[in-house]
């Protein structure tokens, strides 16, 4: 193979001379992962609403939950960053675009509002499955007992069902990680974007974009433990979440 | 909001943005999906073999493909592959692998670790008393797998498969970042050449809905029937 | 059974002529012969030097040269039937893609310095372009320091950006500096004000804002990030039999009347696919720069006296 390794790259200074490329993989390592726990609040929250609403009685929220769904998960991520940077601030009212184009972190809002709604389609079909994985008798039972519909989730549905599919969910977080990748496209500057520009800058491609695998084999190793390590806490006896 | 919306650039290039996008999406989708499946298939079988080799080598590969995402290894495949080929055939010189070429071994290599835990599942689907019945009237493995065992773990998981296969349809998008003429790509050189953005990545959107939205339709047909027959 | 002798000498001789013919070719040349193929990589977007036009092919003044390269190459190998592939590779792809073999030559606007020669081997300069800025009007940036503070867009994998992050460090500007995959989604990004300026070749931003929809809305800087750098033609390092004869091909053509034809052709001329003309005349370094054709990375050896 003809390529001239060059492993000792990584303590070179980069030509912004702010540090070495070491330094600039770690920066773009913490943009991932606070994009990738940005996105994943918003994943979790409209997820858990969404989820929620599709289990109700009410047909019609059944309805707005289907269409939120197939609306999220039938465009392809790339495209959803593309309309979110790209094209909502040109349909906004003039001012306001232009305020939105003009924020610093306009690249990293545009790619945490993508994400986060494209992984929510995800984390919200999960939730469904979960509740609706429940058996009838603990909805019936919260009913008995004189529970409103909203207690009964609070109290009786809802704690199982998380439960019950922490692990998809543990898989889904880390699909989030994986997925901040596409943000370089619209200008992020995470993990994967400064391993191309350290490949660009040093042309020891294989050494950077390693270095960045590698990276991202230890990080998702390390929130596998970690949501391994809660789920056992959470468990409870008995059910099939805590075995 | 709309009405300054130029709808005659998306009609004018329509020719491109199918012709030529939606033609190697189309390809490059289908080409992956039937390599993808064949070798995640192999990789399933290694996996549950009960050589300790075969089955850590399964394991590592699909937790490596599975833990990096596509757009690194969209990245590192490209430049790396032709090194790969010139290793192999022990050349003096690295092989020349073109953008295409190079993507479609890319999604191939990347999906098969996908589709190896499908057809995991599939394989595992089907009863020991089959595979027992099969050795017991005398098939060796291959037989046991090939008439017994992989039919049904296709059959049984062909919803599964499909589904993976519109993600897959949606992933090949990210090959934007070669600057390769799919789909996307098409609609963003249009749009970038005549500044309509609003439009294209409006139209793009549309397009990959209405493929998906119809694909899963029938997916989800496709899948109460099987399950009423089973 | 003399006969049989004959036979096999002559077999023995034919051998013998096609392995030393084949000794004498390496590196690019021979993968050329053995595949009947050479693959030059284009731009989507490096007006008008290699960039599509309006029926999505690939165009401009590079890829004109690229052409007479491809003849040169095809009497060399005394074989009419070479095909041209084309592949499309970014600022921040072509210097690995050149390297492992994709692209034989890359026709577009690279810039030829130094540390790039460590990589890759540039044939003759074909343009001479400095760094500069291209803002709106309206927003009144005119010097480098005016860009303190703001959000500035240049091309990942270029010379520019990369001069770019030097003077914000340099300076202590503050920029933020945004990479774009190529030039076209570099400018929109100031076309719809997500930054101020976008840092570029001179000549390039020069196309790219007579191609926007109000080309007078745009000025460019005359703060430059660099002195006139030459564009080369790319191709792989240390391949010198290769590289003669695309040196030769190239030095033919620029001190050839054909070189100021093609010259003309793009920048004085109406190009595609919107007819723009960009009129920019061949200047006194231009001149220079093709009656005695060079592949030097250093600016000053271009300066005309």
């Amino acid at each position: 193979m003809n390529y001239n390794w060059n492993w000792g790259i990584f303590w070179d200074q980069t030509p912004d001379a702010t540090g070495t490329y070491f330094g600039s993989l770690m920066s773009g390592l913490q943009v991932t992962i606070l994009l990738a726990l940005c996105a994943w609040f918003i994943a979790f929250v409209m997820g858990s609403l969404i989820g929620i609403m599709r289990t109700l009685p009410a047909r019609w929220a059944v309805f707005v939950g289907n269409a939120y769904i197939e609306m999220f998960r039938n465009i392809p991520l790339l495209v959803q960053l593309f309309i979110w940077f790209f094209v909502i601030p040109e349909l906004l009212p003039g001012d306001l675009g232009i305020w939105i184009k003009q924020l610093r972190n306009g690249p990293f809002i545009a790619a945490m509002l993508g994400l986060g709604f494209y992984m929510s389609s995800r984390v919200a079909a999960q939730i469904t499955a979960g509740i609706n994985a429940l058996p009838k008798g603990q909805r019936m039972a919260g009913t008995a007992i004189g529970l409103t519909t909203w207690q009964t989730y609070r109290y009786i549905l809802l704690p199982l069902a998380y439960r019950i599919i922490f692990p998809p969910l543990t898989s889904e977080f880390l699909n989030t990680i994986k997925n901040t990748a596409p943000a370089l496209t619209i200008g992020v500057l995470e993990l994967t974007a400064r391993a191309r520009s350290m490949q660009e800058f040093s042309f020891q491609v294989f050494e950077a974009f390693s270095a960045a695998a590698a990276i991202y084999l230890v990080l998702s190793a390390v929130v596998t433990i970690v949501m391994r390590m809660i789920e056992k806490r959470l468990a409870i006896p008995g059910f099939s979440g805590g075995k | 909001m709309f009405s300054n919306f130029d709808y005659d650039v998306i009609w004018r290039s329509l020719p491109y943005l199918f012709q030529q996008g939606m033609v190697f999406t189309l390809t490059l989708t289908a080409i992956a999906t039937v390599f993808g499946l064949i070798l995640g298939t192999l990789i399933a079988m290694m996996r549950l073999s009960s050589s300790a080799v075969l089955s850590g080598f399964a394991v590592s590969y699909v937790n490596l493909m599975r833990s990096l995402p596509l757009v690194l290894v969209i990245f590192l495949f490209y430049f790396l592959m032709p090194y790969v080929g010139q290793w192999i055939i022990r050349a003096d010189q690295p092989v020349q692998v073109g953008a295409y070429a190079s993507t479609i071994v890319t999604f191939t290599l990347f999906e098969a670790a996908y589709f190896s835990e499908i057809m995991r599942a599939g394989i595992q689907s089907v009863p020991r008393g089959q595979v027992m019945a099969g050795y017991a009237i005398g098939l060796n493995y291959r037989e046991v797998m090939r008439h017994v065992v992989l039919p049904q773990a296709f059959r049984n998981m062909l919803p599964v498969i499909f589904t993976q296969t519109i993600v897959l349809f949606q992933d090949t998008s990210l090959v934007y970042v070669l600057s390769i003429t799919d789909f996307l790509g098409a609609a963003s050189k249009v749009a970038q050449r005549d500044g309509r953005l609003t439009e294209m990545y409006l139209f793009a959107a549309l397009v990959y809905f209405v493929i998906c939205f119809t694909a899963s339709f029938f997916v989800k047909r496709l899948q109460k029937r099987i399950s009423i027959i089973r | 059974m003399k006969r049989i002798f004959l036979l096999g000498t002559m077999i023995a001789a034919a051998v013998c002529t096609t392995q030393a013919g084949a000794q004498e070719l390496t590196g690019t040349l021979k993968k050329i012969k053995d595949t009947g193929a050479i693959t030059i990589g284009f731009r989507d977007s490096s007006v008008p030097f290699s960039y599509l036009d309006d029926n999505q092919k690939p165009v401009g003044f590079a890829m004109d040269i690229c052409y007479k390269i491809v003849d040169a190459v095809k009497k060399e190998l005394k074989n009419d039937k070479i095909e041209v592939k084309l592949n499309p590779v970014t600022s921040a792809t072509r210097i690995p893609l050149i390297a492992n073999g994709t692209v034989d030559l890359e026709c577009g606007s690279t810039t030829n310095n130094a540390d790039r020669q460590k990589q890759v081997a540039f044939t003759n300069t074909h343009f001479l372009t400095a760094s500069r800025f291209v803002s709106k009007k309206a927003s009144k940036l005119d010097k480098i320091d005016d860009l303190k503070g703001k959000s500035v867009v240049s091309t990942s994998g270029t010379t520019n950006i990369k001069q770019l992050t030097e003077a914000n460090a340099a300076r202590n500007l503050g920029i933020n500096v945004i990479p774009a995959k190529d030039h076209a989604e570099a400018f929109l990004m100031v076309e719809t004000d997500r930054a101020v300026a976008f840092v570029m070749d001179d000549i390039l931003l020069a196309s790219l804002a007579a191609g926007a929809r109000d080309p007078s809305a745009y000025v460019i800087s005359k703060d430059a990030f660099s002195k006139a750098e030459p564009y080369g033609i790319m191709l792989r390092k240390d391949d010198a039999p290769f590289k003669k004869v695309v040196d030769a091909a190239t030095a033919e053509l620029y001190k050839s009347p054909e070189g100021a034809k093609i010259y003309d052709k793009w920048f004085t001329q109406k190009i595609p696919p919107k007819g723009l003309n960009l009129n920019v005349p061949m200047g006194a370094e231009q001149k220079k720069a093709f009656a005695s054709p060079s592949d030097s990375p250093d600016p000053d050896a271009y300066a005309a006296n």
